[in-house]
């Protein structure tokens, strides 16, 4: 990911900083919250140039660059803490759909069930679930005891309560819209509703991270997330899904059907051309 | 439909501070549905690289702007008011900053 902006990542880990925590789970955990942003960048992208209004386009584009700093510093750490190193680039471009750690939830396309074109109910209602996620995570993990880890939350947690905003704004303005605009926010929030379920599963931390306060219990944060969207919801005059949660499996490589074509269009170029800069 | 809807959203002015102490300058213009959603499209657009730490947005209906057609009685009769400047005065000599 070696773009040519000038990006003011937190720093990676000093040689004199020992991680704590056992390096591999530690690894394994900051690679799961950076293919999280990741894949969430890669399919946002897909928005620039075709976003609704040019002034929405800076908007999606921004966050999705948001989303993409934060998955170099967490993709970095995670790499510098293998054995052997690997590079956040090595991380991003070559690794295989079963290797990657995201939850489906950032990964599918932007289209309704049985739709194709890319919905913006559906990806105000993806952001909103999404951001209000990593605003509680991020401001929980801003106190790590990892210094790395935490470096990183607390300056992601600004950009990411900036998207949640984002998304309030616009859930908020379609749900208590028009008749039309309720009802497809309303069938937005349906479609991503069975991929909450796996954002609090907390199978994925490993115990002793959790004990020496390094990671976030997934499961702590599904009370204050509760809060903030049924505020929200209430407020846009939608209703709260009930949707049966969907099978899940992204922690460990088991992903659906749309994430492969992501990959291919995300790693082809790095694929094609090993090594090329520019 | 994009056209529609671009028809559909008023214009909003763009004044961005760019420190304290200093005043808002007009920056540009965008579309947005009401003046929450102006202002974060400001932010989005005219403050991504640091321009700025404060941002007002107003309806363009709402500004009266002069016309060009009043330009000459407007602005040309200030033109030969020499006496309007304080150019006039003698400064002490130790003054510095005047």
């Amino acid at each position: 990911m070696s773009t040519p902006q000038g990006s003011s990542s937190p720093p990676l880990r000093s040689s004199d900083e020992q991680p704590c925590g056992d390096p591999a789970s530690l690894a394994r955990y900051a690679l799961c919250l950076g293919d999280d942003a990741l894949v969430m960048a890669q399919r946002l992208g897909e928005w620039i140039a075709a976003a609704p209004q040019l002034e929405e386009d800076v908007a999606l584009a921004n966050i999705a660059l948001d989303q993409l700093g934060q998955a170099r510093s967490l993709l970095g750490y995670a790499g510098s803490l293998m054995q052997p190193t690997r590079s956040e680039d090595e991380l991003a471009y070559f690794r295989d759909e079963r290797d990657l750690r995201n939850v489906q939830l950032v990964e599918r396309t932007w289209a309704l069930p049985g739709g194709t074109g890319s919905d913006f109910g559906v990806t105000m209602a993806r952001m909103l679930i999404w951001s209000t996620y990593q605003v509680e995570l991020y401001s929980r993990l801003a106190s790590s005891a990892d210094e790395t880890l935490a470096a990183i939350a607390a300056k992601a947690v600004k950009e990411v309560d900036y998207h949640r905003d984002h998304a309030t704004m616009w859930v908020l303005r379609l749900g208590d819209g028009t008749e039309e605009s309720r009802l497809r926010m309303q069938a937005g929030l349906e479609a991503e509703w069975g991929y909450v379920e796996e954002l609090f599963d907390p199978s994925y931390v490993d115990q002793g991270l959790l004990a020496n306060g390094v990671a976030v219990d997934p499961i702590t944060l599904r009370d204050p997330w509760n809060s903030r969207i049924d505020s929200v919801l209430a407020e846009a005059t939608l209703a709260r899904p009930e949707v049966s949660p969907a099978r899940g499996g992204g922690r460990d490589g088991i992903h659906t059907e749309q994430m492969g074509y992501l990959l291919a269009e995300m790693q082809h170029l790095a694929r094609s051309h090993p090594g090329a800069t520019w | 439909m994009p056209e529609q809807s671009r028809r559909d959203w008023p214009l909003w002015e763009v004044f961005v501070r760019a420190r304290r102490g200093l005043s808002h300058v007009h920056a540009g213009s965008l579309h947005a549905p009401d003046a929450e959603m102006a202002l974060r499209n400001a932010r989005d657009l005219y403050t991504r690289r640091q321009e700025g730490v404060s941002l007002w947005v107003v309806p363009a209906s709402a500004i009266t702007a002069s016309s060009p057609d009043e330009k000459d009685s407007f602005f040309d009769p200030a033109g030969d008011k020499i006496y309007r400047h304080p150019t006039f005065y003698d400064i002490p000599e130790g003054v510095e900053h005047l």
